[in-house]
């Protein structure tokens, strides 16, 4: 994997670095899993991707000079996840921008029994979004980044966020209604 | 206000990333505008089903293990000459941290649930730093329940509130004054929640909280049990899951 613009890296952190790297980011691995999973729309390769863009991270955490850590290592498992979908699916990549070919088979593992109907429905409706819809999505209402923070790690200029936010809900809400437009306007 | 610009600045209205001013001319036209008042609360409807849905997934337990071990070991950190600046510096700036902590943290420690408080959320920060979050991982109560017997003098209650929006992720062992407790982690949306529980022969006290380094805590005695649950989650989620505990 190519390295990208997070600083030079060195494999081997000295001690008291590599604490730093466990009280600075390591606590922030939830965030990176459930980006990379909402980004590669599975969990398995989420896991892979994680701990990819967290070695990333602990090889440039040289480069990382105080600040939001969480962006930080966001940003990373954000290009990795990128990095890693051009790579491995670069069909959807390329088909990025249309939305009806995304429409997955609705996944049935026992998980999802014991969740209520709304999740299962969010779910479906989210996953067909296009990436770039569905991480602004992610990082505002499940991570609660500010806008400041998606600025940063989406690289889009922060004048842009509120309007990519907007764009992305309406589809999100399009896609609702498009899947049960009975379902979506009892409860919206 | 335009609609054409009430529209524009809806969703930072809906974000909290308005200005004071903006957000109060963006409220004025709501209440001559039903279209964007009703374009507001479905976007607002929408959040809260995103909220409701917790569509929040965690890393699993296994994976922060993986990466743990996976993570290159650290040299040993140098006395080379090159380092000796900046280790002086280190030195002096920790000097300087623990002079402080001494004079203004410390006295304000002196009341002893103060004091209990810090470590108990020392306790929920090692839980979710050292990757051991929870020893038994089931969302069962009937799994956690069990797995407890044994392993201590008491019967710690285990109950899972996953329709009230706290869904029991697992239990742990934990030590603390030298006494072995439970630990009953419980996620609420993105966060986890450690609750704390150990015997007690005294009787019920009512719930205390309170908040350091940006956690929240709440202790409380009830039915021969001490409780204390410990999270970044709002001091509010803490009273809720306070009152479905007691229950």
């Amino acid at each position: 994997m190519s390295s990208s613009g997070q600083g030079k890296g060195s494999d081997v952190l000295d001690s008291q670095e590599r604490e730093r790297f466990e009280q600075l980011v390591l606590p922030h691995l939830d965030a990176a899993f459930n980006l990379a999973r909402w980004l590669l729309r599975s969990r398995a390769d989420a896991e892979d991707v994680a701990q990819e863009a967290m070695l990333r991270a602990y090889r440039f955490f040289g480069g990382f000079h105080g600040g939001d850590a969480r962006a930080w290592l966001l940003q990373i498992v954000r290009n990795t996840c990128y990095t890693w979908l051009e790579k491995n699916r670069p069909s959807e990549m390329k088909t990025e921008f249309d939305e009806e070919l995304h429409v997955q088979p609705s996944p049935t593992p026992e998980s999802l029994a014991i969740a209520s109907d709304d999740r299962e429905r969010l779910t479906r409706a989210l996953e067909t979004l296009p990436a770039r819809f569905r991480e602004v999505l992610v990082l505002r209402e499940l991570e609660g980044c500010s806008y400041k923070e998606i600025a940063a790690i989406t690289a889009i200029p922060i004048g842009t966020v509120m309007s990519a936010l907007s764009r992305a809900r309406l589809r999100l809400q399009q896609a609702l209604t498009q899947h049960d437009p009975q379902e979506a306007s009892r409860e919206l | 206000m335009s609609c054409e610009h009430a529209s524009a600045i809806l969703h930072g209205y809906l974000d909290g990333e308005l200005d004071a001013a903006r957000a109060s001319e963006f409220e004025r036209h709501l209440e001559s505008c039903p279209d964007c008042l009703s374009a507001l609360e479905a976007h607002e409807a929408l959040r809260s089903a995103l909220q409701r849905a917790q569509l929040y997934e965690p890393a699993p337990v296994a994976l922060r293990r993986k990466i743990r071990a996976s993570l290159p070991a650290a040299r040993p950190a140098g006395f080379g000459l090159r380092w000796m600046p900046m280790r002086g510096l280190a030195l002096a700036a920790a000097i300087l941290l623990l002079a402080f902590v001494g004079w203004r943290v410390l006295p304000g420690l002196n009341q002893k649930g103060e004091f209990e408080a810090a470590e108990m959320i020392d306790a929920h920060l090692r839980s979710l730093q050292a990757g051991h979050l929870t020893d038994v991982t089931s969302t069962d109560q009937h799994t956690i329940k069990p797995w407890f017997d044994g392993k201590l003098d008491f019967a710690p209650p285990v109950r899972d509130f996953a329709n009230d929006g706290f869904p029991l992720q697992g239990g742990r062992l934990d030590v603390l004054r030298g006494r072995a407790v439970a630990a009953l982690v419980y996620g609420r949306r993105k966060h986890v929640v450690n609750v704390f529980v150990w015997p007690s022969s005294e009787s019920d006290v009512a719930p205390r909280a309170g908040s350091k380094l940006g956690y929240q805590w709440m202790e409380w005695r009830k039915g021969g049990m001490e409780f204390c649950a410990v999270s970044d989650a709002s001091a509010e989620d803490l009273e809720q899951l306070q009152r479905l505990i007691s229950q």
